[in-house]
């Protein structure tokens, strides 16, 4: 069962996790004309506090437990038996640092160039935004943070953006609003129908998912109702179309959170709401889901070859590593659960950098077009150097942090999803395959004359990607710590799973640490 | 024999809000008429406080008014449902006053007509809202639409004001036609105009296979008649011309005020007099409000007026507050109360909605009433910071955007929907709005991310009004209970 054990820390740590950047925003937003130096330094600090916030939660969250840690419970709108409930277990917890270090770095690195108010502030909300979306065990809460992240996001593209911003934006924010119309229809219909066992109407999740048992049939069309907003979000093939455009013309600072954290609130909500509420339907589906993340997959490696334009060619290859996440996550084994836990801290780090590269590409060239770039080897080492090793963690190499999850969701779902893994596999290569060969095109070679100029790594970008680089070598080298907090949740989840399906996990051969 | 005529008794106060608009209103006009023009805003403050005396005295009765009262010999029905949909009548009345106010001051008409007709359009509704008898209600809204045509082709330096004006006035015409028509075979089949007598009668278990064609065909006028007033698909063909014809300010009253009005009184009849056939009338009920959204959505996405993006918008909002009437019709299921209370939810929070949104049009609208296209939003957010996030909180609310009141309406009447099991209806209702978003997006994008030179000046009384309508989007949105409570009361 999973419970909401609390560890007191006296004070309300994820509800200051969600108000600061909150505030933050509404500071940014109300600071006048006369003072803009203010501006990004309120920013800095609003962001610095939250990242701050949500290390001290990785500090203090026991390693070991699996149910949900620092829950915070208010009645919100208690006509509709809707309460501000949030807390964090092990599934989610990485992905709150991730959402708090993300920001402050993509804040201080990355430079707007104009309307840095506005950028900030709607950064700021973004943030708030994307926390909620995680630390939320309530329905409703959730949705309303789920949906709220599309009015900055579409604000950051279509203020911030490249030629075909507005177009990008509006897709953007389109798309995912229809997926979320088929969710809210199915939250509603959930809190109606466990009506009955909870015994009074409420959208919280641990009593709905603890006391209800949904029939066959309904339990899988809500479940469906909420895979459709999931799967646009995350996205799934054939939901993904708006993917590629929004990443491409988002401004690099957007295009980090969008890959970093943005996407994984799909992969998450697949995780959450989807496997813990509807466990038999999840069981049922996963024949249809395995197909398309495999599809994904392949057709995301495949899609990013082709690509003529670097930034376009990361966003396919976002394609094929969200497809790896959702096939671990429904392979529903403790090894691929855990790997996909892991792959959506992973692939946050590694896709975040490398849409940071390319954004100073773009900045040092004004292009992002593979054809016109060449030979930047020979002019920036250290730049061509950084990028590699980014480049290598999400090709998955041994020893860098893509290996880990990518690695562990083949084995564990190799008992549950053998044939579908096989194809999968036949993805990593091919991921090794779009990347190596647009390294080979970008930076081998003679630089020709535009390319001569081509300016060294600064110091300021430097720091910024050493970080990244330390969270990838670290997390590839030592995945214990990472590991011993996910996976008691995991196990939960699954045993969750076990209790209300027909399911059973193949014979266990063992944890992943043994 | 000695007969003696014996008037009915009279509670003076439960009448108290009717007479003091009935009051300002006359006194307005005639006092207005006899006097040389009156100091700036003279006008407006009189009707103000006409309407603030009203609304403090709605709230009273509302605390008198635990169970239904029948005022008047049966012909009125003070209940907290009437009293509910006043209040939010008065309110977006009075916020339409201000703008008016500064917008008849732009264009040098400043003088009593306009707000006596205001005023004598809530009058209309008023009555129509109380009404427990057909007739009453007929006389409602004949009071109320002929005060909207007037008010429609009151720009007479603008054609387009004078043709909308006449357009409406010949299909409005024509709806009151079909509404009476109804009155009457419905009379004809039941033996009364009565709400309560009309339902003991459809209620009671007399077989009704003779009368049965007559009160279908009654039931069908009816429905016709209101849905021209709430303009439904495909009774909707004079909204976009009407709204973009209509000087602005006034487009933002009748589409609150008439809004509220007609869906109060569709409601209240199809749900208290037609309740026993109510599975007769769903059918008809659900098919409009599925073409309702989707053509309302649809076709609001290719406009390039402004005005008439909000006409078609409110039509999709009219498809929405039809989904809570499908709920309410399950009678005898417990959620069905949800339908009645989340459609008087939606249209309080609509009409102040949709009062500030034309505030913000008039204003930009500028000298003549004319700027009105999208590309004259252009820029806004450059040259007035302030009114474009004010726009654009209110765009987002009407888009359903989440902690904004526009999406606490929405969720209402979904959950009402899905309470009565109505799952394919909620969807067809949500994907509706994702396509409306699309609109709302359209106008975001022009204040804030194309390149412009608009400037406008807007007086302090529009500021008011723009300034309570995004207050109270943003905090009905945050904390809805109170509103909720209040509307859960009137079911």
């Amino acid at each position: 069962m999973i419970g909401a054990t609390s560890t007191a820390v006296g004070f309300p740590l994820l509800t200051m996790l969600v108000l600061v950047p909150l505030v933050g925003s509404a500071l940014v937003a109300l600071i006048g004309r006369s003072r803009p130096e203010w501006v990004k330094l309120t920013a800095i600090l609003a962001s610095v506090f939250t990242a701050a916030l949500s290390v001290w939660v990785l500090v203090e969250f026991p390693s070991g437990s699996a149910g949900f840690e620092f829950v915070s419970r208010h009645p919100w709108i208690s006509e509709w038996g809707i309460s501000w409930h949030l807390g964090v277990d092990g599934i989610s917890l990485f992905l709150v640092v991730l959402t708090g270090l993300l920001f402050p770095l993509v804040i201080i690195g990355v430079d707007p160039h104009h309307n840095e108010k506005p950028y900030l502030a709607w950064m700021l909300l973004l943030e708030a935004g994307v926390m909620g979306s995680f630390l939320s065990l309530d329905l409703f809460l959730f949705f309303v943070f789920f949906e709220i992240v599309l009015v900055p996001m579409y604000f950051l593209i279509g203020g911030w953006g490249y030629d075909q911003r507005v177009y990008a934006a509006t897709k953007f924010f389109l798309y995912t609003m229809a997926g979320s119309a088929f969710m809210l229809v199915g939250i509603v219909a959930t809190a109606f129908l466990a009506k009955g066992e909870v015994g009074r109407l409420t959208f919280d999740l641990l009593e709905i998912a603890e006391s209800s048992s949904f029939s066959v049939a309904s339990g899988r069309w809500l479940f469906v109702a909420f895979m459709i907003a999931f799967a646009v979000k995350v996205p799934l093939f054939p939901l993904h179309t708006w993917l590629p455009d929004a990443h491409t013309q988002a401004p690099t600072g957007g295009s980090v959170i969008l890959a970093g954290v943005l996407l994984k609130m799909g992969t998450y909500g697949m995780l959450r709401f989807g496997v813990f509420l509807f466990p038999e339907a999840s069981v049922w589906a996963r024949p249809v889901l395995y197909t398309l993340a495999v599809i994904g997959i392949l057709y995301g490696a495949i899609a990013a070859t082709m690509q003529r334009d670097l930034k376009r060619l990361v966003a396919y290859s976002s394609v094929a590593h969200l497809g790896f996440i959702v096939l671990g996550t429904f392979a529903l084994t403790e090894q691929a659960l855990t790997g996909s836990v892991v792959q959506m801290v992973n692939h946050g780090v590694s896709t975040g950098a490398l849409f940071l590269m390319v954004g100073m590409i773009y900045e040092r060239r004004h292009t992002r077009a593979i054809a016109e770039l060449k030979g930047l080897q020979a002019v920036a080492p250290i730049f061509a150097g950084f990028f590699t090793v980014i480049m290598l963690s999400s090709i998955g190499l041994p020893g860098l942090n893509g290996f880990v999850g990518e690695f562990l969701i083949l084995i564990g779902s190799f008992a549950t999803a053998r044939w579908w893994v096989v194809a999968a596999t036949v993805g990593v290569i091919l991921a090794a395959l779009y990347l190596l060969w647009a390294y080979q095109r970008v930076f081998h070679g003679e630089p020709d004359e535009a390319n001569a100029s081509f300016p060294e790594l600064k110091l300021r970008e430097g720091l910024l990607l050493s970080v990244f680089v330390a969270a990838i070598v670290f997390a590839g080298v030592y995945p214990k710590p990472m590991l011993e907090r996910v996976e008691p949740s995991v196990k939960a989840l699954l045993e969750h799973v076990e209790a209300h399906s027909d399911y059973r996990q193949p014979v266990a051969k063992g944890g992943v640490n043994e | 024999m000695n007969q003696v005529f014996e008037g009915p008794a009279i509670e003076w106060f439960a009448l108290s809000p009717l007479l003091v608009l009935v009051g300002g209103a006359l006194g307005l006009l005639l006092v207005g008429s006899l006097t040389p023009q009156w100091p700036r805003g003279g006008y407006a403050l009189v009707a103000s406080t006409t309407l603030g005396a009203s609304i403090v005295l709605s709230g009273f009765l509302w605390v008198d008014t635990v169970e239904p009262r029948l005022l008047i010999g049966d012909s009125l029905l003070l209940d907290r449902y009437a009293i509910f949909a006043l209040v939010a009548m008065m309110v977006a009345t009075l916020m339409s006053v201000l703008t008016t106010n500064d917008y008849l001051e732009r264009e040098g008409t400043d003088a009593p007509e306009p707000y006596g007709l205001i005023l004598t359009a809530l009058i209309g509704g008023v009555a129509m809202v109380l009404a427990n008898d057909l007739i009453v209600m007929f006389l409602g809204l004949e009071t109320l639409s002929l005060s909207f045509y007037l008010l429609t082709a009151s720009d007479r330096k603008r054609t387009t004001s004078g043709e909308a004006g006449l357009k409406y006035f010949i299909l409005g015409g024509f709806a009151s036609a079909f509404f009476l028509y109804g009155v009457a075979m419905i009379f004809g089949v039941s033996g009364s105009t009565n709400l309560q007598s009309i339902a003991a009668v459809f209620g009671s278990e007399v077989s009704l296979t003779a009368g049965d064609a007559m009160l279908l065909a009654g039931v069908a006028l009816l429905l016709v008649g209101f849905a021209f007033k709430v303009s439904l698909v495909p009774f909707h063909a004079w909204t976009p011309d009407v709204y973009q014809g209509a000087p602005t300010p006034f487009t933002g009253f009748m589409a609150s005020v008439g809004k509220i009005v007609a869906f109060a009184a569709l409601v209240r009849v199809f749900t208290v007099a037609l309740a026993a056939r109510a599975d007769d009338w769903r059918p008809a009920v659900w098919v409009l409000a599925v073409i309702t959204l989707i053509v309302g959505s649809v076709l609001a996405v290719v406009q390039s007026d402004v005005k008439r993006m909000l006409a078609y918008s409110s039509i999709s909002h009219a498809g929405f507050i039809l989904v809570g009437l499908v709920a309410a019709s399950h009678l005898g299921d417990e959620d069905a109360s949800l339908g009645v209370s989340s459609t008087m939810a939606y249209l309080a929070i609509y009409a102040v909605l949709v009062v500030g949104t034309f505030a913000v049009v008039t204003a930009v609208a500028g000298k003549g009433d004319a700027a009105t296209s999208v590309d004259a939003f252009k820029g806004l957010a450059k040259n007035h910071p302030l009114l474009a996030l004010a726009m654009t909180v209110l765009l987002l609310a009407q888009a359903g955007v989440p902690l904004t009141s526009g999406f606490v309406a929405k969720f209402g009447v979904i959950r009402a929907a899905v309470g009565v099991e109505s799952y394919a209806l909620a969807i067809v209702a949500m994907l509706a709005a994702v396509i409306a978003a699309f609109l709302y997006l359209r106008i975001m994008v022009s204040m804030w991310l194309a390149d412009g030179e608009t400037t406008v000046t807007t007086g302090l009384a529009t500021r008011i009004t723009i300034g309570v309508s995004v207050a109270a989007t943003l905090v009905i949105g945050f904390f809805p209970d109170v509103l909720l409570s209040l509307a859960r009361s009137v079911a």
